[in-house]
């Protein structure tokens, strides 16, 4: 490693201070990092990194404190101007174009070309080389960014940010949307990156991505640096007390023992549709948390869009309490029938209307049994809102603050209590901890078991194996869009999960054939 | 072989029109008496490009995920603009062409000044400043009915007026549909290959991420609105070249701006922004200009042209919205 002792830190903040409005975000924080390290930063929602990194990316301007890069001190008044110094940033929220092809995105900031007139072929080539670097050669550079998958995009906002040419990489829940295969290239990658002596600054909420990369850490609480580590020299357990500042233990709640199986609540005959979903077939009992697993994108999102009415010409049965039901569309899903409730995979697009006020979002869904003749019950609304708001605990200033104020944590707390009161008795969740701090996830996990208890059937898909393990009673495998592998009980666990989901005997994985997702 | 098949199918809307456009036109020639004669298609294409050209003004602004709706008044007031400046002599009448086209230029950028930097929503922006434009107009032209100027007084320069609404290459070719050709491959090709061109597209598609990615996006929305207002002024210079008169018409004005906006969606440009093309504007308002020539060649009664107009808009715009129903996954139907 060649990290530079002698001269000063590569990169170098003091007393940042960052006020909004009468909040304080970052607090008098002393920060530096260097070439050669994967640095990790920890932290809660709201703990201030992300302020951070805007500050170091020119996206927010500090109210207080000095910035030096190699000792030089330096000043962003808008985004364009770091990436000129070699920062460039990788957001939590994706920074494409949906309408502009792959090869289109990668050079948006600085297309090939001369006298301001762009060489399509040169962007082509440019775009073709940056995706071979990271193992995503499959996608191609005219492909629009819209028709990608989701894992397959944040690979392509990976490779826009290489072709940046960055000395300092920032990356910010960079893995929170990809499969597990794309997750291996990236670790890649880093190392690769980390020997070429770049700086990278890598903000995750998953444990284990920081075990496996990080080389420094970083824990921030309240919007102040709380304390910089070597790996290893902390355990998780006093990691994540730093972060939280309490006690953490028992990530997740107890699984009940079942005597005998629970009647079902959901049965699932023969469901196909498309290429993408073929002859699935299973049941999820009153009070069961069943999980989905599988690689990303072998049918496990449209699965749940089928069962909620999102998609047409699905072919075989769902059945609700034995018998038959017809769910046309997620009002049908919805209805006194049925009564089913989809946290969908993209809060801010599927789940919220982020303009509007935290009660009208947590009221939509649920508003027709509020009503008096056709207009809204006012103080109805008011108890049942405030009811909601102690149950499960969303951090919120004012009810009618816009929902998109709030963190990422109380945001999906919103989605799901959007839902919550309609009283659903079948819940279907997508990827719901993606992107939220240890502290909500086990308040989700909680509230998930809360609910089964009361007799909630749940359907629940996840990247995560970890949550999969900890959380379901039971767990299915898809693979393109078959159920591959039903785990239950001590079978769950990180060895039959991803042997299921590669769709190979339990045998190939024992011998060391296939490199697991860490955990 | 799989970029062709992903060029056709980012291209849809376009190819759809052009498709609509030949069934329309080859009906109409197929009954007319003359046929497939030059001064049927001259006649055609001196009523279609100025449309062709205000839409694709419309279409740069709708791309940045804006509208202009002074695209209209700019054409009105570049028409009573030139029927008082392009005259004279052959330096007067350039002088006057590019005095026309200033002007056009500058309302765009008064535009697209308010819009950037005052912050203004560009709808209701356009809307205030189109009708100071269509004043302007009525100041340089105030009778109504505009300048009813005679081709034999010398009021427009008649001989570039009468090579521009006429033909050239042995008088097989409208003078109006190479000119429009020009401003395609001159004007719009290099425009869309551009990095502000890109950046207009990028700003449609994505606002923020436009923004965090670096793109000058004040820059590319300015230069939309300047480059409709280039196109708006180029059709109203035209204009004066047909009619050899200025009119401060808003009936004219209105209408140009409101057919402009549905030539741009029959041409399959996104009003959301980030997708489309202005070629695809331009056989939009081809379509709808061969609407009014269907009615004539079918011998329908006039009072009846507006209720076909708004069918076959209607028609062509669910054409081009055909594709929705092939659509497995409803959540697409909102994205």
């Amino acid at each position: 490693m060649n990290a530079q002792t002698d001269s000063p830190p590569f990169w170098r903040m003091t007393g940042i201070t960052k006020h909004y409005g009468g909040v304080t975000a970052l607090s008098e924080v002393d920060f530096s990092c260097g070439r050669g390290k994967i640095h990790a930063i920890l932290g809660e929602n709201g703990a201030g990194k992300s302020t951070l990194i805007k500050i170091m990316a020119g996206v927010v301007e500090p109210s207080e404190g000095q910035m030096f890069l190699e000792g030089e001190e330096v000043r962003f008044s808008e985004p364009a101007e770091a990436p000129r110094k070699g920062i460039v940033s990788v957001f939590q929220e994706l920074s494409l174009m949906p309408d502009l092809s792959v090869a289109d995105n990668i050079s948006i900031s600085d297309p090939p070309g001369k006298w301001g007139f762009i060489n399509a072929r040169a962007q082509r080539r440019r775009a073709e080389e940056l995706l071979a670097r990271i193992g995503c050669e499959d996608v191609h550079p005219d492909e629009l960014v819209k028709n990608l998958s989701l894992s397959r995009r944040q690979m392509v906002e990976i490779a826009k940010a290489l072709g940046r040419d960055p000395s300092l990489l920032i990356l910010d829940e960079a893995t929170s949307a990809l499969t597990a295969s794309d997750v291996q290239k990236i670790y890649d990658l880093l190392g690769v990156l980390r020997n070429d002596n770049l700086a990278i600054l890598y903000i995750s909420h998953r444990m284990h991505e920081i075990e496996e990369l990080a080389d420094e850490c970083s824990v921030f609480r309240n919007g102040r640096h709380v304390d910089t580590f070597t790996k290893g020299t902390r355990t998780d357990n006093e990691i994540v007390e730093l972060m939280i500042g309490r006690e953490y233990s028992h990530v997740f709640p107890d699984k009940p023992k079942h005597e005998t199986p629970p009647a079902p609540a959901l049965g699932i005959r023969n469901l196909s549709w498309d290429n993408t979903l073929d002859d699935i077939s299973f049941d999820i009992g009153k009070g069961e948390i069943v999980g989905i697993g599988g690689l990303d994108g072998q049918g496990q999102r449209e699965l749940l869009l089928a069962l909620f009415g999102v998609l047409r010409g699905v072919s075989g049965t769902i059945e609700i309490d034995g018998k038959p039901a017809s769910i046309p569309s997620p009002h049908a899903a919805k209805s006194k029938a049925n009564r089913i409730a989809l946290i969908p995979e993209d809060r801010k697009t599927e789940g919220l209307m982020l303009p509007m006020s935290v009660a009208d979002n947590i009221t939509l869904a649920s508003l027709g049994s509020m009503t008096r003749g056709f207009v809204i019950d006012r103080s109805e609304e008011a108890r049942r809102l405030d009811e909601m708001v102690r149950d499960i605990q969303i951090k919120v200033g004012k009810l009618s603050d816009p929902v998109s104020s709030l963190s990422g944590g109380n945001q999906q707390k919103v989605v799901i209590a959007k839902w919550l009161m309609t009283k659903a008795r079948i819940l279907l969740l997508n990827d719901p901890t993606r992107g939220i701090d240890v502290g909500t996830k086990q308040e989700l996990y909680q509230l998930l078991r809360r609910l089964a208890d009361e007799g909630t059937a749940i359907l629940f898909y996840s990247t995560d194996y970890d949550e999969l393990i900890g959380c379901c009673d039971r767990v299915e495998i898809l693979y393109d869009g078959r159920v591959v592998r039903t785990l239950a009980g001590d079978e769950i666990n990180e060895r039959n999960i991803i042997s299921g989901s590669l769709n190979i005997g339990a045998d190939a994985a024992v011998n060391g054939s296939v490199t697991p997702k860490p955990a | 072989m799989i970029r062709a098949r992903m060029w056709v199918f980012q291209n849809y809307g376009l190819l759809v029109a052009i498709a609509v456009f030949i069934g329309m036109f080859t009906l109409y020639i197929s009954n007319h008496q003359a046929g497939l004669a030059v001064n049927v298609v001259t006649t055609a294409a001196n009523k279609a490009v100025l449309l062709a050209l205000v839409a694709m003004a419309q279409t740069i602004p709708v791309l940045t995920g804006g509208l202009d709706l002074s695209v209209g008044m700019v054409f009105v007031m570049a028409n009573c603009l030139a029927s008082a400046i392009v005259t004279g002599s052959p330096l007067q009448v350039a002088l006057g062409i590019a005095g026309v086209l200033g002007a056009g230029l500058l309302a765009g950028f008064i535009n697209g000044a308010i819009v950037v930097y005052g912050r203004l929503q560009p709808i209701i922006t356009t809307l205030a400043t189109g009708a100071i434009y269509y004043g302007i107009a009525l100041w340089i032209r105030p009778v109504p009915g505009g300048f009813a100027a005679r081709p034999d007084v010398d009021n427009v320069h008649e001989t570039v007026a009468d090579f521009m609404t006429y033909t050239v290459f042995n008088e097989t070719v409208p003078t109006m549909l190479v000119l429009l050709f020009l401003v395609a491959v001159l004007i719009w090709i290099p425009f869309r290959r551009s990095v502000i061109g890109r950046g207009c597209y990028a700003i449609g598609s994505g606002g923020n991420a436009a923004y965090m990615s670096g793109v000058n996006v004040g820059r590319s929305r300015l230069a939309a609105y300047m480059l409709a207002g280039f196109l708006a002024a180029l059709a109203g210079l035209l204009l004066t070249f047909v009619t050899y008169s200025g009119e401060a018409s808003a009936p004219i004005g209105g209408t140009y701006t409101l057919n402009s906006i549905a030539a741009v969606v029959i041409g399959g440009t996104s009003l959301y922004g980030g997708a489309g093309t202005a070629i695809g504007s331009i056989f939009g308002a081809f379509i709808l200009r061969t609407i009014d020539d269907l009615l004539f060649v079918f011998d329908l009664p006039p009072l009846w042209q507006p209720l076909f107009q708004g069918v076959v808009l209607l028609a062509a715009v669910s054409l081009g919205a055909l594709r929705v129903f092939r659509i497995r996954n409803r959540l697409e139907l909102f994205g």
